[in-house]
Parts: structure tokens; sequence; C-alpha cells
């Protein structure tokens, strides 16, 4: 055999494209109609019918096609598509925020008087919105530790629905096991939920460890620009809700469409089609289709800018570890610190590009700091090309105790990064200059 | 077509090539209803294209989707190419029996999404036929055509080529781009 015929891939092989190429194509065709080669933005309500019997079918669910914004658009069908693509999901849908998409999870899977597991390390707006919004739909949340997996087995109980985790949780830099933590919600039988917004599928892809439902907020990195909000779940594909009592929404027939099964009718989708026909529809929180329009074209440059990201994180920690009036660093990336085995493991291209550090000066000198710099803006967001500068303590972790606040990373002299993709060199200068002041 | 690499996971040009060939597809087990599966793919295959016959001894010489439905395949009067078939994994034997008594034989022998048994796909395989299991052929269609992109699903395709779409309405693509699918 000559080697251009040994190289050449088996007629048995499909050839699975790359990272890049997924960031660029997934999802997204010439239009039909123009050829327009980017993707339009359809910026309409609604769409004509063929005849009646084709809305008829689009009524219920018996054939694809576009009926009215809030329960799907072309522009943000593309989205989902490239998101469910670098997941390696079976399908995703897009929403208006990543809370909507958390929203929407749970609206699936959860009924009054159920329970679930969440670790206590998570962003701040999620442990409010399982703390305060969701006991109001009577789903209460029990608390467990990311650094010891037993006490989700321990959480566990006859009426947990699921268990819900961040791959790089923020602010605190942590880095969960999700592996293992997926091993205790298939003993349980019962589904694994990954917020993975901080890692990207760039960096991560939790799927592959087990996870059965990613959600995001496309409003970070996906996005990548500081210019949209927006939200997504992705379906796993492997959960086996069929036959399951539990999740009558995506196990049972559904009276809404004339008796469907969910599970059984779409297979390995059945899930991201009840989150779109049963959730979406019903609750209403639509992602615009401009929006959609600007986070498909950040996630055209997603592996280029994560890796810088991630390499800046990593410069700014180090430099960060050796300045003397920095007490502490919390970045995975960094050799010593207690997440970079898992690091290594679960995002080995990088740690993500957010980090912690507390300074010696405490509370008073974190606001100095945040004064004085000049690059960095001062706002409660991550994932933005710009870097980004926080005092959690007062701002997104404010509404939790002083022991929920250390607990989740943000405590009183804890200062949050988002490191972007400027020269790094800019970026530490400003920092120098900032602590100097 | 031929047999698949592995019936655990089918290359595209397999499915595409089951699809873009067939021209009489008999559903067996196509019940009428709303609710029902079956009743989408009878619907969905006849407005793309292909001559679809709903089996069902109990619905004999009424209607599903349009479409008139028979007893049994050979009640059919042409030739089919492809049997789909919405029935439990045990029970599928049988139909695969009427199949092989069929002349002209079908070329293709479909178990549908949740449907799979490895003896009858041996048996179906060693008379000459085509297998798939535990696929919709529903779904195969709006994914090698992109159109389930319309629901959000990964279609793990990529293409450059602009869509074609099929007569009859905006919302209907060809199963493959620059080529008509029949």
């Amino acid at each position: 055999m000559d080697k251009s015929a040994k190289d050449r891939p088996a007629a048995s092989e499909q050839r699975e494209p790359g990272f890049a190429t997924l960031s660029v194509h997934a999802g997204a065709q010439p239009d039909p109609t123009t050829g327009a080669r980017a993707t339009p933005i359809y910026q309409t309500t609604s769409f004509v019918f063929d005849d009646v019997e084709h809305a008829a079918q689009l009524f219920g669910l018996q054939t694809f096609g576009n009926i009215y914004s809030r329960v799907g658009n072309p522009t943000c069908n593309v989205l989902e598509e490239r998101v469910a693509a670098l997941e390696g999901g079976t399908a995703s849908l897009s929403v208006a925020s990543g809370h909507a998409a958390q929203m929407n999870v749970f609206h699936l899977l959860m009924m009054p008087g159920d329970e679930f597991v969440a670790a206590k390390k998570l962003y701040g707006g999620s442990i409010n919105q399982f703390n305060h919004s969701f006991k109001s739909f009577g789903w209460n949340v029990r608390w467990a530790d990311p650094d010891d997996l037993s006490s989700f087995e321990s959480a566990i109980t006859p009426k947990t629905k699921l268990i819900f985790i961040e791959s790089i949780a923020n602010p605190g830099g942590i880095v969960m096991d999700i592996e293992g933590i997926a091993r205790i919600a298939q003993k349980a039988n019962i589904p694994l939920i990954v917020d993975n917004t901080l890692a990207t599928p760039y960096l991560c892809r939790p799927f592959d460890f087990g996870a059965d439902i990613i959600v995001h907020s496309a409003t970070k990195f996906l996005g990548g620009h500081g210019n949209s909000i927006g939200g997504l779940l992705v379906d796993g594909g492997k959960f086996k809700w069929a036959d399951d009592d539990r999740y009558p929404m995506v196990s049972k027939p559904r009276p809404e469409y004339q008796g469907i099964v969910m599970a059984q009718t779409f297979g390995n989708f059945g899930f991201a089609m009840a989150a779109r026909f049963l959730s979406l529809r019903d609750l209403g929180p639509a992602l615009s289709p401009f929006n959609a329009f600007l986070i498909i074209t950040g996630i055209e440059t997603l592996p280029l800018r994560m890796q810088k990201h991630c390499d800046n994180a990593l410069a700014v920690a180090k430099f960060l570890l050796g300045h003397r009036q920095v007490a502490w660093v919390s970045y995975a990336g960094l050799p010593n610190d207690r997440y970079h085995a898992l690091a290594r493991k679960y995002c080995p291209r990088g740690a993500g590009a957010v980090l912690t550090f507390g300074l010696k000066g405490g509370y008073d000198a974190g606001v100095d700091l945040i004064s004085g710099v000049n690059l960095f803006s001062h706002l409660a967001n991550i994932g933005d090309t710009r870097s980004l500068i926080l005092h959690p303590a007062s701002t997104t972790h404010r509404q939790l105790s002083d022991e929920q606040k250390v607990a989740a990373g943000a405590g009183p002299d804890v200062v949050r990064l988002s490191i972007g993709i400027e020269d790094v060199e800019d970026l530490i200068a400003d920092l120098d200059q900032g602590l100097a002041a | 077509m031929g047999r698949p690499v592995s019936h655990e996971n089918y290359l595209d040009a397999f499915i595409r090539g089951i699809l873009d060939s067939v021209k009489t597809i008999a559903v067996v087990g196509a019940s009428h209803g709303d609710d029902k599966p079956s009743m989408f793919v009878v619907k969905y295959l006849s407005e793309r294209g292909y001559r679809v016959f709903p089996i069902n001894p109990g619905r004999a010489g009424k209607l599903v989707a349009r479409n008139t439905v028979y007893a049994r395949l050979k009640d059919v009067p042409e030739p089919i190419d492809m049997v789909d078939v919405f029935r439990r994994a045990d029970r599928v034997g049988e139909i695969l029996d009427e199949a092989l008594e069929l002349s002209p034989r079908p070329r293709v022998f479909w178990m549908q999404l949740g449907v799979k048994n490895e003896e009858v796909a041996v048996r179906a395989e060693a008379a000459g036929m085509t297998v798939v299991m535990n696929r919709c052929p529903k779904i195969e269609y709006g994914r090698l055509s992109r159109e389930i992109n319309w629901a959000g699903v990964n279609t793990r395709t990529l293409s450059s080529k602009k869509p074609r779409r099929l007569a009859g309405g905006f919302q209907r693509l060809q199963l493959g781009p620059g080529k008509p699918t029949r």
C-alpha cells in the first residue's frame, strides 16, 4: 500500500470536522432563497405556511419548519445547531439568557415539592435563582460541596430529580470533577446538568464526561464581545427518559400536543424538543434573532479568542502571584493551585479567563485598585474581549450572606478579573500601576 | 447501499444512498391519529416525493394521511422498494417473512427508531436486503436535507452549497444540494 492510500481514511470512516471548522460552519448554509453566505438576521415574528395542511402539521409537530419566532427562528436555529455541534450534543435550544436556559431545564424536570442537588460554589445569580425564585415554585435545592463528592451522594433523596454543577465555577476558579459527579448521578438514575459557560466547549466538553444536559450563558465567551444577552441548553441525547414516570414532560403523552410523547417521537433529541415546545412556548423567553446573529459571529472566532483569553489569564495570574501586595491568587492554570490537576484533566488547553485574588490590604485596597485601573472596566460581566474587574462581595454576590459569600469564593477581600484579549503586557502594566496607586 | 459498516453508527452516505434511491415505501404498523409517529412518517415522506403505502390490517381500505391503507404487504399493487417497520422488536420477524415472499423483493428493510432485532437483520441481509435498525426515515431525511435544523437539531453535516427547495412550498428542502433527489 502506498503512502497516500494509507493516509486516506478508510471507507468505513466518516471524517469528523475539527472544532475550529465547526465553529465557523456548523448549522449555517447559504440562504436557500438569496444565496446569502453570512447567516441572515431573520427579523420577523412569523412565517407564512405553504398551505392550510402545512400549518396544521407544523402546529401538531408533525413536520419541521418555522411558525413563530417565540418557538423558533432560522437565525436562532443556526446558533442552536452550532452550539450543539461544538458540545457534541444532539440538539439545542437558544433562549433569552443563561438564566432562562436554567429556568427551561428545571421547568421540564421539576414538579412542586421536588428536590435537586447543586454545587454550592456557583455563579451568584444561580445561587439566588435556586434559593429564592425556584423555591417559590416548590423546587427545593440541597447544596453539596464540589470539593467533597460524598456530599452529593448524601444530599440525594427519593425526591431528587437532578444534579446541577458548573464545569468551572465563577468566581472562585473551582474546577469540578464532572466525571465523578456524573457517576453519582448515574447511580441515582438522575440527569446531570452542567453549566459550561466559563469553560466553553473549546476548553471542556462535559458530555464526554457523562453530563446529560449543558446550559450556557452565551452572553459570556460564546458571544464574547459583551454585546448580547443570550442563553442555550444542549441535549446530550443519552439520558433514558422513555418510560420514566419521574419526568412526565419528556416521557408521558402531552395534552399540549394531542398526546405526543416527546422522548418517543423524537428519540435522542426529545428533551430539546420538549424544551422548545413545552417550556419555551409557554414560558416565553425567546432569543432575539439579532442577538443570535451577534453570538453566531462571536462563535466563529471562539477557538482563537479562548486560547488568547487563557494565555493572557495565566500570564496575569503569574504576575499577581509575584506581587508583594497580593495575598493569594486562585486560578486553576497555576501549577500549585488546588484545582490544577482537575484543570489538566477537564480543560487541558487552559483554565479559562476568570481568576480571583486577594489583596493584603483587604476591602479598601480592592476599592483603590478598581478605581486606579485604566484598561480594566469595572462592570458585572465576564467573557468580554475587554478585560474586566469586579468586587463580587459588593456586587454580583451582594445578596448572599457573609457565610455564603465565602463559600462561593466571594469574600470581602476578593477581586475578580475577566481577562480579555488585549496585549497582556498592557494588562499587567495597568494592574501594576493600579496596585501602586 | 449494500451492507452498512456497522449497525450502531451508520454513515451518512449509506443512509443518503437509501433515501436517494427508493421511490416506494411501505410503512408497516402505520396508525391513524395526531399523536402517532407512524402517521407523521407517512405524511412527511409522501410530501417529500415518495409513494407511501401504509400497512395495517385493522384499517385496510381506509386512509392514513391521505394514503390508502393495505392489510398486508402482498396487497400493495406495485413493487415496494423499502419496508419501514413500526412493530415491537419481537414481531419484526413476521414482517420480514412477508417481505421475503414479495416479488420483486424489497431492497431495503428498515426498522424504526427504538426497534432493533439482530437476528432479523442477519436474515434480511442474507437474503440480499439492505438493513437499517433503530432509525426513523423522517428524522434521517430531515437531518440530511437539514430541514431538522429548524428544530435546533444537530444535523452533523456541513455544507457550503445552497440548499434547494422542493416544489410545493417554501419550507421543504431536497435531500442533497445541487442535484434533484428523484
